[in-house]
């Protein structure tokens, strides 16, 4: 359970990381809170012959709120996020998925923009950027780019970051008015990785009807699955929970059976979308 | 003890890069040259010599190795030592120790509630929580017992079954509003006990 050999850079500024990123290539990995990444190497699953660690870059260890939604720098803790309150008022999803990260310990650590860079499909904050249409800005030596969500996860563990791409910030668009959210899984362990989890946003017209309701999945997938569940819901909770069923794709593990997560599926998305819907309605 | 310790020949292999890292640890200054690859819990206990924090799983699962990393728990066996150069530490060895006159006022609450609960067995876990519950606590210092439990939540215990241990919690911060609390039952609190 020890890393093999590696060389270790400490980079004080993006200008720098990106240099040294461009400079190792695929050889390099980004080190920022490492709590996937230092198990992954402890393991020696992966062994890069180069870490870029960006923990001294303090530029980057914000939480940023404005009109249109909540900025995150790379090296803001998960916990930073989840307490932040000005975040929590404009999008309240951060908050409501980031306490089913792991354990607080974990979270002191973690990073929100590293766990979506790790890009795997049972992360919280994975299906929270693709369910609130958010997106993640990437620098490197040619210069930066915004990827939104939808293209920013091309499969388990595999994002849209280039090896000499360093993802500085993440973006989450504000709540809608007369919104409200919701955030539910099933674990076999507190703090353990979802068998399933749901997300959902609900939307409603200043009458209280409901114009729309979308849902995120984990676990049960390889990317980020979005569902439009609109107008499944108008025809009843069980053809919103069919639908569901319907679109996810499980794989069989030694936690759950692909056919559990199916069901946990549709019984997790009705509930999520009742707790949404009751928040929306307050 | 302070003052720089080098064991660079101490696991270096080739491919490893070598690093002075110098930290703060339970208010000293202590310093060690180590391979890149050195964990935090394997730099506090092996080139340190601090081997009051234990290495449980090696993988952030167990929360043994959990020291405090300017003020917030962390788990030691997560972090690489190099990656936390200049920062403070906070050990269980820097949490109290028992005087020469094994007055258990010189340990800190936490501790002293730990031994007033018998909120420990084998101990191999129990530095991981006096870590974590002393920054707990220094965040709620009034828990309800739910929020004790989930204080505890990201730590395992294979001896005691937990009901000690949120029994020692509610104690330590009764004890860090006042350390002449009287303890309820003489030092035996058995909650898990029918």
């Amino acid at each position: 359970m020890k890393p093999a050999p590696f060389s270790w850079h400490g980079p004080a500024s993006v200008a720098e990381a990106v240099s040294l990123l461009a400079e190792v290539g695929h050889e390099g990995k980004v080190l920022a809170g490492g709590q996937s990444l230092v198990p992954v190497l402890a393991m020696r699953l992966a062994s890069p012959a180069h870490l870029v660690d960006i923990n001294k870059i303090a530029d980057l260890a914000y939480v940023r709120t404005d009109a249109d939604g909540v900025t995150v720098g790379a090296l803001a803790r998960h916990r930073d996020v989840e307490r932040d309150v000005a975040a929590g008022a404009a999008q309240p999803l951060l908050a409501q998925a980031l306490v089913n990260v792991a354990h607080p310990t974990i979270r002191n650590r973690g990073t929100t923009v590293g766990s979506l860079a790790h890009a795997d499909p049972s992360g919280e904050m994975t299906c929270v950027l693709a369910l609130t249409g958010g997106s993640v800005t990437a620098v490197s030596v040619r210069g930066e780019r915004t990827i939104p969500a939808a293209e920013f996860f091309l499969g388990p563990l595999e994002s849209a970051l280039a090896p000499d791409e360093l993802a500085i910030s993440a973006y989450f668009p504000r709540a809608a008015p007369f919104s409200g959210s919701a955030f539910v899984e099933l674990s076999r362990r507190h703090g353990d990785y979802a068998l399933c989890g749901v997300g959902t946003v609900v939307t409603l017209d200043p009458d209280g009807a409901v114009v729309s309701v979308r849902c995120g999945y984990l676990s049960v997938s390889d990317t980020p699955l979005v569902l439009d569940l609109t107008q499944a819901w108008a025809a009843g909770p069980e053809e919103a929970a069919e639908v569901a069923r319907a679109a996810v794709d499980p794989a069989d593990d030694i936690h759950a059976t692909a056919g559990y997560r199916r069901h946990l599926a549709g019984v997790l998305t009705g509930r999520s979308i009742e707790r949404a819907l009751a928040r929306a309605r307050t | 003890m302070s003052g720089e310790e080098t064991v660079a020949d101490h696991g270096v292999e080739s491919g490893d890069s070598v690093h002075l890292v110098p930290v703060t640890v339970n208010g000293l200054a202590r310093s060690a040259t180590v391979p890149a690859r050195r964990t935090l819990s394997d730099y506090l206990r092996h080139d340190l010599q601090l081997t009051g924090t234990h290495v449980g799983c090696e993988h952030g699962v167990c929360g043994a190795c959990t020291v405090l990393l300017d003020g917030r728990p962390v788990r030691s066996c997560l972090i690489f030592a190099v990656s936390v150069q200049g920062q403070e530490i906070t050990t269980v060895e820097g949490l109290g120790q028992l005087d020469a006159d094994g007055d258990p006022r010189s340990l800190s609450p936490v501790q002293r509630a730990f031994r007033d609960c018998h909120a420990l067995q084998c101990g191999f876990c129990t530095p991981g929580f006096l870590t974590t519950i002393t920054a707990g606590l220094a965040e709620n210092p009034e828990p309800s017992r739910e929020e004790a439990v989930e204080m505890i939540a990201g730590n395992l215990c294979r001896c005691t079954g937990y009901q000690n241990i949120v029994a020692a919690v509610l104690r330590a911060a009764e004890l860090t509003k006042d350390p002449d609390a009287p303890n309820a039952d003489d030092g035996h609190r058995h909650e898990g006990d029918r």
